[in-house]
């Protein structure tokens, strides 16, 4: 009976006589076996003396030979010093104060260096907030290990010596004075006193010799209207910690706004603490096209186009000046709106955009003249962004006509982040003399015929002026890797001085910064401050061109908004793999740029966005043609992009001197006509599909209050705490208790009253997705880089991540609201499905998400070999060594914190980023192990770190202070979002936020009992 | 200002012997310069830069006397800085000659302390008479030879009773068919069952046997399998025959001298060749103690340091460095796995444990070994047994009050202090 039954695969084999299916019949495998390839060489095979037998004698002897000799256990050599230096001390990290300027970041940091090398970056404390590293300079160590660094000085792309680079430039600098031709300095942004007083010398010497300031992401229009406005083509400062109204028109000035580093102080009145039982916050007002940073920390987001806001801007100048309202009557009401709070504020209010027009700039002053606003500074000003539009326009144009006959680049890579990069290499070429000074063979330097290889910032000497009377010195941590020169000792030499940067740089600040101050001291400190205030320069009040200009904006059409990315910025650290993995803070996504776009465009154009099944995420491609030029972009379908608009990220599309893995996106200078990051667009959509690599795709949170608390500052000051932050209740006995209560706990207390006892707190009104906490803990803990193949598939390996969640309704409030309002089980399914789907114009909020250290750890329990355990000390551990990687506990964890090694990445050619070199693992942390193959990884809470302050306690026989106690994350957030500290000692600031009515935990009906706090979102929605 | 330095106790104990010969043979005269005081003040002001045969810093002083006269000498020693400022001829010419280096003045020294050192340096040992090498060498050799002569004669007499029996057993046969008497009779024991065959008959038995031999087979696989990557008694040749035995023995150099980051780092760290050279520079050959029957002379010893001198690129013919160097490259001996974190300040500074504790009787080492076997049984045994060292130290004073009164102890241990914990070593 069973043979009757008869199974085939298609219908072809039911019938027999196809010759070609007995054929198959006969064969074991569809193709034919490559027999002859191996035995086809009669001859051969029949003068061989080895037959089967003895091939396995062979085979079977040289195995156990080979598994014989691996028995020997390795031979360590130790090679100690010949003369030790005198401040390296094995095993004991040293920091140094050091001050990166590379012409778009600029932060006073300390260096962690153990053994000479620099291995880490932290925030130098002592210095102002404002200069607190972001994640750009965080990871900016990591670049100086960087294996494709130009490693000398080349002339026609063949190595030659410094003095033979020298000799020939200067004849070629004196040959084309006395030609009298033009020669152009095409300079990064340094302001660098010292730097400067070199290329004044240097012009006097060649009076040819013109110096042009060129900035890739250019401030060019803010400068020129801070010019009309006070007579010098400078920068104001802002200290948002002042502020009590803030209105923002397309200025993220949480991110890269004017050199950035306003983060900080913004962060400080976010935070609402309760005086006298009213607690008081700052206001956001945030008009934008993208979605940013400061768009998702603002109050109020209004997302719409440049044009849109500038009738805003217009309005609003009218509405605070008693002027005549012109405009239509919802733009003139938004301004009433935001004229109210502003007036409310009085000096404390401020008015910032980034529109990249000089009218719409110069209209943002007037306001801020007209409220009297303490939060700018025109006094103190900055020069770290010089660069100028017009005069890089006309070095192009100079360098084609053959009017410019020389050419020095700075720190600039014209070639790539001009959107007329390839006219400007066409006059390279015809220029007599061509030079750059350039740490990478990048597409300038590839272009010239002497190139200097410069050494990095670790590597080298240099000071900044942060703003007037601000100064930060640069001093070398580590000797240089590479035969590498500074542009200053080069100067020097082409000047036939024979003094060293290092010595012209003491002299200059003993001479003409430090007064009556020590060298030394500020030198060691990082930074010096001069007491005298600078002259306060005179307003020039005329703005009405301007404001008419505003009105006059273009409002029809598509415009294409381009903007710097947190984790790349402008691309100079475009070969950094940890900055290419930093998943974008809004968006999440990693190792590429796209075009947002909002969600009824992409519907009206045909662009789409698909989740697929394993849970990756694919995008369709859209090309964007801006004048003559045009791209092919991926797609994101961006919530809150404002209609008509579409974003795109500067900085990625590099070729030039990066590995193959990091030549991700698409370069966006392409696009960057006149200098202006909004262009009007033409879009269509074009067949294709490009795949992403997103770590997060669940983008809301549906009405799920336990994991992010959020209510407005009212209910916070009307409210108790049972109204905006309750602890969840279980029945037991048919009695409501709470979560908290060891009445319903299933496991046992342990007593944690004595030594220390860790907890780690989260401010969610203090956090702004900035990233940088994210970085410190790859740089602290060995954290690899997967690759966007593995991020794609989910093996993301951050131990910290910062979670973003967008409302489905206008606010979250109102997503709890529908939540609670469902009604039987289809309209749950329908509600939820609907909850899905993130608003047009959303609230967001970030999350930052690391191992919760519960007391009650799911994790623990599910171990089958106790590789993870707990201290006493609060702290959950994971034991590497012993893990045997059943993955059971990140099945059983709640916060899915735990990451697993699917491969050994330090040491697998398929991932070669930079622990795969011996150049990339100088920045490990010698501390921390590093994870093999199959085990599971978590973050620890720094242990490295809190053992470390407790063994320093110890060695000196004292009691720890509150604030000693560090991790990776809490010492990185200059905002104060991420506190850490021992909640055992009752003066720590953790111990307080612990009693705190914002503080809640996260899943608290879970009942793990976690070791990190998180308080509670207020948001200032208030409007009268 | 007088400055004190170190002696080298081994060639002190040479010429104190020497010398005692020297005493005992001439009679002492008040006047005569002591030689043996001599000695010993040169030893303690001179012999820093001073060699007798040889240049170190200062000239080589064998024969001083010779070269100038008494008086000179007597200013030169008491303050030679005045004669070179003077313009002395003699004077400037040697301070030229020895890179401008200045003497000491030792105006403490009185003129017959000056001449029982030139006494000292003047004196000429007479050769030494016997040289018991030989004898020794000899003695040693007949011992091997009588073990090897007993063995054989032992093997002898065994060969012979092996073959006596043989032949009291042929006889016996023989003299049994002789009598006509069966001797098949032994062949009916073949009817019973054989012992081998009742054992394999015998299941219990059998199951018995494979139990055990299966069970000891796993001990010892287990025993074999848990010294894998245990490196107790690790002991590699290294480049530079290093003795612990002379430094930290004989001559009682504290560790910490040289593993100075020991007391403030998680290494101990290896001593940079500069270390070395704080005493090497005037140390340049060995006169200690020798152990001939290990090849461990004098000369050899002193050749080590040549090695020394050749990698920290030390010309000792000039005294001075040449810059040229080659780092040593040593072969570790302890070898944690990097998932381990040990800290040695944690250890030798806050606990106050001896180095000998881990590391065994290092000051007995003439090549240094792994001596414990650093395995986590052997790290956590330790912690379990051993009490927290709180004496002075503020940080211990408010955990261990709480502590000790929680458990009920007066002393706690470092495992209730959380010293069993997994991410305490981990991470």
């Amino acid at each position: 009976m069973m043979n009757q039954k008869k199974y085939w695969k298609s219908t072809v084999e039911l019938d027999n006589a196809n010759e070609f299916v007995d054929d198959l019949k006969g064969r074991e495998f569809v193709d034919k076996l490559p027999e002859d390839a191996f035995l086809g060489d009669e001859q051969t095979l029949n003068d061989s003396k080895t037959n089967r037998r003895d091939f396995l004698k062979y085979v079977g002897f040289s195995t156990a030979a080979a598994s014989l000799a691996a028995c020997e256990g390795p031979v360590y050599k130790s090679i100690p010093y010949v003369v030790q230096p005198e401040e390296i001390r094995p095993g004991i990290s040293n920091f140094y104060a050091t001050t990166i300027a590379d012409g778009f970041d600029v932060a006073s940091v300390l260096v962690k260096t153990r053994e000479g090398r620099p291995i880490k970056i932290e925030n130098n404390k002592d210095a102002p907030v404002q200069y607190s590293a972001n994640a750009r300079v965080q990871a900016s160590v990591l670049s100086l290990y960087d294996a494709q660094r130009l490693q000398g000085p080349t002339q026609s792309s063949s190595p030659i010596s410094w003095e033979t680079l020298i000799e020939q430039t200067r004849q070629q600098l004196d040959a084309l004075q006395d030609d009298g031709a033009e020669v152009v300095l095409l300079t990064q942004s340094f302001a660098s006193p010292s730097t400067q007083q070199l290329i004044d010398e240097l012009k006097a010497k060649y009076s040819n010799l013109k110096h042009v300031v060129y900035d890739a992401v250019s401030e060019s229009h803010a400068l020129d209207a801070f010019a009309q406005a006070y007579g010098q083509r400078v920068l104001p400062t802002y200290d948002f910690s002042k502020a009590e109204t803030i209105v923002s028109f397309d200025a993220d000035f949480l991110g890269d706004w004017q050199g950035g580093g306003h983060g900080p102080s913004y962060a400080k009145t976010r935070i609402p603490k309760k005086e006298n039982g009213k607690a008081k916050m700052s206001k956001h007002f945030q008009f934008e096209a993208n979605m940013t940073l400061s768009g998702a920390s603002a109050d109020k987001r209004v997302p719409m186009s440049a044009s849109q806001q500038q009738q805003v801007l217009a309005a609003l100048y009218t509405e605070l000046t008693n002027g005549v309202a012109t405009s239509d009557e919802a733009t003139q009401n938004m301004a009433k709106t935001v004229a109210k709070q502003l007036r409310k504020a009085g000096k404390k209010g401020i008015v910032i955009t980034g529109i990249p027009t000089v009218s719409a700039q110069r209209v943002a002053l007037a306001i801020n003249e007209v409220l009297r606003s303490e939060v700018v500074d025109t006094q103190h000003t900055t020069t770290l962004r010089q660069g100028n539009a017009a005069e890089v326009g006309r070095v192009i144009a100079g360098l084609n006509s053959g009017v410019v006959q020389g050419i020095i680049t700075v720190g600039v890579n014209p070639v790539y982040t001009l959107p007329n990069g390839n006219t400007f290499a066409e006059g390279v070429a015809k220029a007599k003399f061509s030079m750059a000074f350039s740490m990478k063979n990048d597409e300038t330097a590839s272009k010239t015929q002497w190139v200097a290889a410069t050494p990095h910032y670790l590597e080298s000497w240099g000071d900044v002026s942060f703003k007037s009377g601000h100064y930060g010195l640069t001093q070398p941590t580590i000797r240089p890797l590479f035969d590498t020169k500074q542009f200053q000792d080069v100067v020097l030499a082409w000047l036939g001085k024979d003094t060293s940067y290092r010595d012209a740089l003491t002299a200059y600040w003993k001479g003409n910064i430090l007064g009556a101050g020590s060298w030394n001291k500020a030198l060691h400190d990082g930074f010096f401050i001069q007491s005298a205030s600078p002259k306060k320069s005179k307003y020039s009040d005329v703005v009405i061109d301007a404001v008419s200009e505003l009105r006059a904006a273009n409002v029809s059409g598509f415009t294409l908004n381009l903007y710097t990315k947190t984790g790349l910025g402008d691309g100079q650290q475009a070969n950094n793999p940890w900055l290419q993995e930093l998943p974008d803070p809004i968006t999440r996504v990693t190792w590429d740029n796209y075009l947002t776009v909002s969600k009824s465009d992409a519907e009206s154009l045909g662009l789409w966005n698909e989740t697929q099944s394993d849970g990756s995420l694919n995008g369709g491609l859209a090309k964007v043609t801006v004048g003559e030029r045009s791209l092919t972009v991926p797609v994101l379908i961006q919530p809150g992009q404002a209609k008509s608009t579409f974003g795109l990220a500067f900085g990625y599309g590099k070729q030039a001197g990066l590995k193959s893995e990091m030549q991700v996106g698409v370069n966006a200078y392409a696009l960057y006509n006149e200098f202006s990051h909004v262009q009007p667009v033409t879009i269509e959509a074009v067949t294709g599909k490009h795949e992403f690599a997103c770590t997060q795709l669940q983008n809301t949170l549906m009405g799920r209050e336990d994991i992010v608390r959020e209510t407005t500052l009212e209910i916070f000051n009307t409210k108790d705490r049972s109204h905006y932050n309750a602890i969840p209740v279980v029945s037991k006995n048919h009695i409501e208790t709470a979560v908290t209560s060891p009445e319903v706990d299933i496991w046992d207390e342990f007593d944690r009253s004595v030594g220390h006892h860790f907890n780690l707190s989260i401010d969610l009104n203090a956090c702004t997705g900035c990233g940088a906490c994210v970085v410190a803990c790859h740089a602290e803990n060995n954290v690899p880089v997967v690759g966007k193949r593995e991020i794609r598939k989910s093996r993301d390996m951050h131990w910290l991540r910062i979670d973003r969640y967008y409302s489905s309704e206008e606010t979250f409030a109102g997503d709890n609201q529908t939540v609670d309002e469902i009604n039987g089980l289809g309209d749950s399914l329908t509600t939820f499905t609907s909850l899905e789907e993130p608003s047009e114009n959303p609230q967001v909020t970030f999350q930052p998400i690391m191992c919760q250290h519960c007391n009650h750890a799911p994790c623990e329990s599910v171990c089958p070999v106790a590789a993870t355990s707990h201290g006493r000390q609060g702290q959950n551990h994971m034991a590497y060594n012993r893990c045997v990687g059943t993955r059971y506990c990140a099945n059983n964890c709640p916060y899915k914190v735990r990451r697993f090694n699917w491969f050994l990445y330090n040491n697998n050619d398929e991932f070669d980023f930079y622990m795969n070199n011996d150049l990339g693992r100088m920045v490990l942390n010698p501390d921390v192990v590093v994870r093999s193959r199959g085990v599971m990884e978590k973050c620890s809470m720094c242990i490295q770190k809190t053992q470390k302050t407790i063994l320093d306690a110890k060695l000196e026989g004292r009691e720890i202070v509150d604030g000693e106690f560090q991790t990776a994350c809490s010492s990185a957030c200059a905002n104060g979002a991420i506190a850490f500290g021992d909640i055992n000692d009752e003066t720590s600031s953790v111990a307080e936020t612990l009693k705190s009515d914002r503080m809640y935990h996260l899943l608290e009906s879970v009942g793990t009992k976690p070791n990190v706090q998180y308080q509670t979102k207020v948001r200032n929605t208030e409007t009268s | 200002m007088i400055r004190f330095f170190c002696l080298n106790v081994p060639q002190i104990r040479i010429l104190f012997a020497l010398l005692l010969a020297i005493t005992i043979a001439t009679p002492s005269h008040a006047q005569e310069p002591d030689v043996q005081k001599g000695k010993s003040l040169f030893n303690m002001n001179c012999a820093a830069c001073h060699k007798l045969n040889k240049r170190a810093v200062g000239p080589a002083l064998a024969g001083v006397s010779e070269k100038y006269d008494k008086e000179w000498l007597y200013s030169w020693i008491k303050n030679s800085m005045a004669m070179v400022k003077s313009g002395d001829a003699q004077a400037v010419a040697i301070y030229e000659e020895y890179n401008k280096s200045v003497m000491t003045a030792f105006p403490q020294l009185s003129n017959e302390d000056i001449d029982n050192i030139i006494a000292y340096t003047d004196y000429t040992p007479p050769a030494p008479a016997v040289v018991p090498g030989a004898v020794a060498t000899q003695a040693t050799g007949s011992s091997d030879a009588n073990s090897t002569l007993l063995l054989s004669v032992l093997i002898l007499v065994l060969v012979v009773l092996v073959v006596m029996l043989f032949l009291v057993t042929k006889t016996l046969r023989k003299l049994a068919i002789a009598n006509g008497i069966e001797i098949e009779k032994l062949s009916s024991k073949s009817k019973r069952t054989p012992l081998w065959e009742a054992y394999v008959k015998n299941s219990f038995l059998v199951f018995a046997t494979v139990i055990f031999l299966l069970f000891s087979s796993a001990y010892f696989a287990y025993g074999y399998l848990m010294q894998v990557g245990v490196d107790q008694g690790y002991m590699p040749v290294q480049p530079i025959h290093y003795s612990h035995k002379i430094h930290a023995g004989a001559n009682e150099i504290d560790c910490k001298y040289c593993h100075s980051s020991a007391r403030v780092s998680k290494h101990s760290g290896i001593p940079s060749l500069n270390v070395c050279m704080n005493c090497h520079m005037n140390i340049a050959e060995y006169n200690g103690e020798e152990d001939l029957e290990k090849g461990y002379t004098k000369a050899f010893y002193t050749n080590e340091i040549k090695k020394l001198y050749k990698a920290v690129g030390w010309d000792e013919e000039n005294q001075k460095y040449t810059g040229e160097t080659q780092p040593v490259k040593w072969v570790r001996i302890h070898n944690l796995p990097d998932f381990v974190y040990f800290n040695h300040a944690q250890h030798v500074d806050v606990a106050g444990i001896e180095c000998q504790k881990c590391h065994g009787p290092v000051e007995e080492m003439e090549i240094l070994y792994q001596y414990s076997p650093l395995t986590m049984g052997w790290c956590i045994d330790c912690h379990r047994e051993t009490n927290v060292d709180l004496e002075n130290n503020e940080y211990y004073e408010k955990i261990h009050a709480e502590l000790s009164k929680k458990y009920g102890v007066e002393k706690l241990t470092i495992a209730q202090m959380g010293g069993l914990e997994c991410g305490k070593c981990h991470y």
